[in-house]
């Protein structure tokens, strides 16, 4: 049975039901469960649910100890910036022992952040940096776009046995959407296909999957079919189904909202050059942001943006279409 | 205070011994058998007696984690040295399969869970630890080891702060050796420049401090067990500061490839001149003290104190010998463990 939920509230369900199902799962952060009234307070108690003081470098450091110890905690971290100001136990710790220790050591963690929120935030809340992270073997990173993607990858994350990055998109935070009731996976590494068609494929993740979509409902006008491929996490990146579909289609383009050189664009387009080039027809493009910190105005914001139009105007480029001015 | 019988008492000098005895070897390596050390080694020569003491005060279920200068720790705990050595030289059967090298031992079934290679980042490490043995519910205690360089961490304070918040069952365990690699630790230390023992740091936290000789395992024993029954009791964390002094160099030499590795004078030798302060630290050498302690007190006799260095010593001549035998893993082993 599916109902309606909010992205947000598909993650929190995600977050309760595996802390009933596992007494191992912990959750604590900065500014939740600070009074007896708190929904994972009520359910769980003080010893699994805990405020934390603004120490990210402790509570990400101490996900890592929990871990090593046995446990399998959630760390909110409201924004994915915040963790920069702990990148050595995110990049250098976490993902390293199991390695180092030759498989002795298993650390299982998720690291909830919020991310994207380019509603005004200017150039500190904003970033779309998720790509970094999957440059670090030994960590995974999901990326939900839609409400089931939400309950189901934050589910599967926290049963993961590896430090997973997960990446929810600040703008989606009240999308409502179908979410399956009780227990729902949504496997890593498995791309969704959002919309099937054979001209064009879009490449898309979190809050761009939707102005893909738009995009392509604009461009089904002018009678080109594009498939929207949202990979849902890019580490393990669903190499496969992209590279399918580009075989299928010929044309590529890739939208993120990621700066050019620091998204996960980037990645797939290297990944389709070296395995998929005898499929291309064109060259593949990325529309990503401009390559400057998130402005606080509103136009200057926009201008730095992906946006439908942008991404119109780049299916068009690729299949040599004439313009619309 | 906890009275030690003459049973640990020795046991604690056989240790202390191995300790040392595993580091010569470590260190005559860079020497007898060129090239199977890479990377950079780090010695606890000096820090026997901080260490036997410490662990002397845990228990069977209590867990550790240690800094990158970590050889010693899992000698006490049980760890084979052959398969700590064959993880120096990067060798299959090391404790790690040759993963993680010198400076990332771990033995989680003996308690180890592991170390961190940069300074300070244990330290938010062990106390989670110590949140998930809160949470556990057995009493168990989590010892954390740093050093004083450590303490200049934000990863220190915001650990601290936490661990007395929610009173987890943790000491943290402060080698003080005065040196940050170069750095005397007056250089960079407001509290030791303004004279004061750096166990005043726990104030800031709410939490007991205090600082006790690392030379001597029994005070050191004694001091830790206190602390760690306050940990076990519920009451909260302990800052404990223990002053050691190494007595090699920080760690071998950082050179680029084609320069032979080596350990260089201590750095009080080396780098200030100080040779008073060097030789006056090897006078008062925490091995030899204890084991004359042992004699004079009728503790050990000589003989037999001489028979433990002749079984310390063969134990960590077949441990070269193993890892020199050992073979080196499987080139495409490097891609196992890399997920779980």
């Amino acid at each position: 049975m599916a109902r309606e939920l909010p992205y947000i509230a598909a993650i929190n369900e995600a977050i309760r039901l595996e802390m009933a199902r596992d007494d191992t799962v912990l959750y604590y952060g900065q500014n939740i469960a600070t009074t007896e009234n708190d929904e994972f307070v009520q359910a769980f108690g003080h010893d699994r649910v805990r405020v934390t003081p603004i120490s990210e470098t402790a509570e990400i450091g101490m996900a890592v100890g929990a871990a090593l110890a046995g446990y399998r905690p959630v760390v909110e971290l409201y924004m994915a910036e915040f963790m920069l100001v702990a990148m050595d136990q995110v990049v250098n710790e976490a993902p390293r022992m199991r390695y180092m220790s030759g498989g002795r050591v298993t650390v299982p963690l998720v690291l909830k952040a919020g991310y994207g929120f380019t509603a005004g935030w200017s150039g500190q809340h904003t970033g779309s940096i998720y790509a970094m992270f999957t440059g670090v073997p030994g960590l995974k990173v999901a990326l939900p776009a839609t409400p089931a993607d939400a309950k189901g990858l934050m589910a599967t994350a926290i049963r993961d046995d590896n430090p997973v990055c997960f990446f929810h998109h600040y703008l989606l935070t009240l999308e409502p959407g179908e979410v399956p009731e009780g227990e729902y996976l949504v496997p890593f590494g498995q791309a969704a296909i959002r919309r099937t068609g054979g001209d064009v494929t879009i490449v898309a993740t979190g809050w761009m999957v939707g102005k893909a979509l738009a995009a392509a409902a604009a461009l089904a006008a002018e009678g080109i079919d594009a498939e929207v491929v949202d990979p849902r996490t890019i580490q393990p990146l669903d190499t496969d189904t992209i590279l399918a579909s580009v075989a299928k289609t010929g044309h590529v383009v890739l939208v993120d909202q990621a700066t050019r050189h620091g998204s996960a664009s980037a990645i797939i387009a290297a990944e389709i050059a070296e395995r998929g080039f005898s499929s291309l027809r064109a060259a593949v493009t990325q529309v990503t942001a401009l390559d400057a910190t998130i402005p606080y105005s509103e136009p200057m914001e926009a201008f730095v943006l992906p946006d439908e139009a942008k991404i119109v105007g780049a299916v068009r480029g690729v299949l040599g279409t004439a313009p619309v001015s | 205070m906890t009275e030690l019988d003459n049973a640990k008492l020795v046991w604690m000098y056989r240790h202390m011994l191995r300790i040392r005895e595993f580091e010569e070897r470590v260190k005559r390596s860079f020497e007898e058998h060129p090239g199977v050390i890479r990377g950079h080694t780090h010695l606890a020569d000096g820090a026997e007696a901080s260490i036997v003491g410490s662990l002397a005060a845990i228990q069977q279920g209590d867990q550790i984690l240690t800094t990158y200068r970590c050889h010693g720790y899992p000698l006490v705990l049980g760890t084979d040295p052959k398969a700590i050595m064959a993880e120096i030289y990067g060798r299959r059967d090391g404790l790690c399969g040759g993963y993680g090298g010198s400076m990332h031992l771990c033995d989680p079934g003996r308690g180890f869970l592991g170390t961190s290679g940069i300074v300070g980042q244990g330290i938010p490490q062990a106390t989670g630890a110590a949140y998930a043995a809160q949470i556990r519910g057995q009493g168990q205690v989590v010892l954390g080891f740093f050093g004083d360089g450590a303490t200049k961490q934000g990863a220190f304070s915001e650990s601290l702060n936490i661990a007395s918040l929610w009173k987890l069952p943790i000491v943290f365990v402060l080698e003080n050796n005065s040196y940050n690699v170069v750095t005397r630790v007056e250089q960079e230390d407001a509290n030791a420049a303004a004279g004061e023992p750096l166990s005043v740091k726990a104030k800031a936290f709410s939490m007991p401090g205090v600082t006790v000789d690392g030379g001597d395992p029994v005070r050191v024993h004694d001091t830790v067990a206190d602390a760690v029954a306050r940990a076990r009791s519920g009451a909260g964390p302990t800052l404990v500061e223990s002053l050691v002094y190494r007595l090699s160099a920080h760690g071998n030499l950082i050179a680029p490839p084609g320069v032979p590795l080596h350990f260089p004078e201590h750095e009080a030798v080396e780098v200030f001149g100080n040779l008073a302060e060097f030789e006056a630290a090897k006078r008062n050498d925490p091995v030899p003290r204890f084991r004359g302690r042992l004699v004079t007190d009728g503790v050990l006799a000589p003989d037999q104190a001489d028979q433990i260095g002749a079984q310390v010593r063969e134990e960590m001549q077949a441990a070269v010998d193993f890892a020199l035998a050992s073979p080196y893993p499987a080139a495409d082993a490097a891609l196992n463990y890399v997920y779980a």
